[in-house]
């Protein structure tokens, strides 16, 4: 611990002592050496008087304004502001007065510049985001399994993925492949743990498989939606007329899906194509017309029941047909037959309002028709009239690898055609 | 015979039975005859074969384990006695540079035993609590077995005394009249170069040997009750040394620690974390740990040695953070 004191300068042979006209530092200051620190006047020069070393002023000894002896201690320098607090203690009661000033140069951050750096460079390291850090035999069993490892939740340090949480993953995604089979199966009620602002609800299993048949059936096929607007209107008043007959008769009633079915089978069958699946490099066009029926379920999950043949069902037998399964779906009564081999699929996204859709293919089928919800707007008929007609409008989604637009077009436009030339004498 | 044999009588029944079965088996060493050993395992022996077949011998080792080649040179098998394990250093040349390259230079067999009691936890001291086999593993032409129950101390000194190697056979003091149990009847053999898996589990592997096993055990049991299931896998034999065994519980629970009593740096531990490293990469789901003794000498001191050497607890609390990374 080095400490200089500042002493009252001779400043002449016969000059016994000076006076402390000001102080150039503060306690706490850094000094350079020979640096002025304070002026001193004596009765017969005012000179500035330099520092005899560098370091920290930490202590004024003599205020401004006092005359003392020449050879008097005015302040102390001392290496580092640290020192300087140990000074402090060291210092006698009678400079415990401007002690109380000092407490500002502990607080001076410079010396910790000083020390040191980190003794151990190995640690220098910035810590690593644990979540994504896979380790060897994480990143084997992803690869080997085909997992995409951010779908894996980690429980090891720092939120790391572990070899438990993958073999665990396995596990539940196996579990989830086994229960995929069977149709009307018991809907897993979601869990739901209540988390602040946020709410954690486990994917049931209906919601798994649908999310992985979404995504896979997007990264397949190469979907065009394209709309046709079709004047429902003839349809639209015929059904009006008979929907409470035919209800009361029938005992199930008569659909705008009934109908456009109908319309659809038939246009399949001037368009075979579009009934097609894809295996490889060949495109499987199938004879027979199995139309599925996207049916909303209560807990608000989606499943595909199928109309099989509809070829050989009449607009009623539709009718019937749509109920029928309507109904089990809803009950939860389907059999595996009722939703597999479809080859055709329409969804009828109108129902929740939507005139648009984008419908998303509904894996092995080449094409989806979406209907949208039937509004009564202004239209231009006959020529240049304006009349109030029930308008609709279809969107087709097809997987362009085997439909081209074209040929999409020309289905969708005759189907259109179809609809919006129907007369009664086709039920 | 029902009863139970402590470790250090199996050493002494191999001794004795092999001694019987094979004439050209003879002991020498400090006080091994009319002493009976430092610790009593010839106890007995002189009475039962004559001074021909159990020899005192002066107090240096470096001329005891000399004479010892010699008589395997022409066909005699000696089991040479290092009354501490510590002093064999005095014989160090005669270990590493005539026993072990003996046959490589020459093509004629060298079959010997060296064998004392090594190890620490009993405030030997630095003399009388080394644990040296990380020098004679890194000599190529010897083989170095480390019992830690009684029936591999039967069994690993037979296969020693009628290996034709020669064979560095650590026994471990502390373990000596700590251990026991029931020992076959019929003459057996354990196998150089084969693990022994201690206790089964699927979190982390504990790979280890001698005294060390029966802390690993320890630490293992006082983990089971917070839901981590440690392996512990018994070494039992350094060179060689069972790398499926190894390789086998690496890749079971992708976590693992080596737990050796010598000093940590540049002991047997480090060989097989290297060799899990190189060979079970792919399998690991953390990095490999060792746990070894202080790098100091054996502390004196009992306080200190308990500090210096590795323990149930300090095991436990590796394998702990392994579980957890």
């Amino acid at each position: 611990m080095a400490q200089t004191k500042v002493i009252m300068p001779q400043m002449g042979e016969s000059v016994a002592e000076g006076t402390v006209a000001k102080w150039l530092k503060q306690p706490g200051d850094k000094i350079e050496k020979d640096e002025n620190i304070l002026e001193i006047s004596t009765d017969k020069i005012d000179v500035e008087v330099p520092s005899p070393a560098a370091g920290y002023l930490i202590d004024i000894l003599i205020e401004e304004g006092q005359t003392v002896e020449v050879g008097t201690p005015l302040a102390v320098i001392a290496d580092s502001v640290d020192e300087s607090a140990a000074a402090k203690q060291a210092a006698p009661p009678k400079k415990e007065k401007k002690a109380e000033k000092a407490p500002e140069p502990e607080a001076a951050p410079k010396p910790v510049e000083e020390k040191p750096k980190a003794e151990k460079p190995a640690k220098a390291d910035e810590p690593v985001d644990k979540r994504k850090f896979y380790t060897p035999v994480v990143l084997r069993m992803a690869t080997k399994h085909d997992i995409d490892l951010d779908s894996v939740d980690g429980s090891g340090m720092g939120g790391r993925v572990t070899k438990k949480d993958v073999l665990r993953f396995l596990e539940e995604r196996k579990g989830r492949a086994e229960a995929a089979a069977p149709a009307g199966e018991r809907a897993e009620m979601p869990a739901m743990v209540l988390d602040g602002s946020e709410e954690i609800i486990t994917m049931s299993n209906v919601r798994k498989r649908t999310a992985e048949h979404m995504i896979r059936s997007k990264q397949t096929s190469a979907h065009v939606t394209s709309m046709q607007e079709v004047d429902m209107t003839p349809i639209a008043r015929y059904r009006e007329a008979v929907k409470d007959e035919f209800r009361k008769q029938n005992g199930f009633p008569l659909t705008y899906m009934a109908i456009i079915t109908k319309e659809v089978v038939e246009t399949i069958k001037e368009f075979p194509n579009i009934n097609a699946s894809v295996d490889g490099d060949k495109i499987i066009v199938k004879h027979y017309i199995n139309i599925g029926m996207a049916v909303a379920l209560a807990d608000d999950t989606l499943i595909v029941p199928v109309i099989k043949n509809a070829d050989d069902l009449s607009i009623r037998g539709l009718a019937r047909a749509i109920y029928d399964l309507a109904h089990r779906a809803r009950n939860r009564k389907l059999t595996m037959d009722d939703i597999e081999g479809a080859t055709f699929t329409i969804t009828n996204h109108g129902l929740f309002g939507s005139v648009f859709g984008t419908p998303i293919i509904s894996q092995p089928q080449v094409a989806i028709l979406g209907t949208g919800a039937i509004r009564k707007r202004p239209w231009v008929v006959g020529g240049d009239s304006i009349a109030i007609r029930d308008i609709m409008f279809l969107s087709l989604t097809y997987d362009h690898r085997i439909v081209d637009g074209s040929y999409g077009g020309r289905f969708s436009q005759r189907l259109t055609e179809r609809l919006e030339s129907w007369d009664p004498s086709r039920m | 015979m029902a009863e139970q044999v402590t470790y250090i009588e199996a050493i002494s029944q191999a001794l004795r039975e092999e001694m019987k079965r094979d004439e050209h088996v003879f002991i020498l060493g400090e006080d091994v005859g009319i002493y009976g050993g430092a610790f009593k395992v010839t106890k007995g022996f002189l009475d039962e074969f004559g001074d021909e077949r159990i020899m005192d011998t002066p107090l240096a080792e470096s001329a005891i384990i000399g004479v010892g080649i010699g008589a395997a040179l022409v066909g005699m098998r000696p089991i040479v006695e290092m009354q501490f394990i510590d002093f064999i250093s005095s014989g160090f040349n005669q270990v590493v540079n005539v026993a072990a390259k003996y046959h490589y230079r020459t093509g004629t067999p060298l079959p010997m035993v060296i064998r004392g009691p090594s190890g620490a936890g009993v405030s030997g001291g630095p003399y009388h609590s080394q644990s040296p086999e990380a020098w004679f593993c890194h000599t190529p032409g010897l083989k170095v077995v480390v019992p830690a129950t009684a029936h591999d101390a039967k069994g690993l000194l037979k296969a020693a005394i009628r290996d034709p190697n020669p064979v560095l056979y650590f026994e471990h003091k502390y373990l000596y009249r700590r251990i026991k149990e029931v020992l076959p009847d019929e003459d057996f053999v354990t196998p150089i170069g084969e693990a022994a898996i201690r206790r089964e589990g699927a979190d982390v592997s504990i790979i280890t040997y001698g005294a060390m096993v029966w802390e690993s055990l320890a630490a293992a049991d006082s983990l089971a009750g917070e839901g981590i299931d440690a392996e512990v896998l018994d070494l039992r034999s350094l060179l060689p040394y069972d790398k499926e065994a190894i390789l086998g519980s690496a890749r079971k629970s992708g976590k693992v620690l080596v737990v050796t009593e010598p000093s940590l740096s540049y002991g047997p531990g480090a060989e097989f974390a290297a060799f899990i490293g190189e060979e079970a990469f792919e399998y690991l789901d953390a990095p490999v740990r060792r746990i070894g003794a202080l790098d100091t000498p054996v502390p004196y001191s009992t306080s200190l040695e308990k500090e210096y050497l590795p323990g149930r607890e300090k095991i436990a609390a590796a394998v702990k953070e392994l579980a957890g990374y």
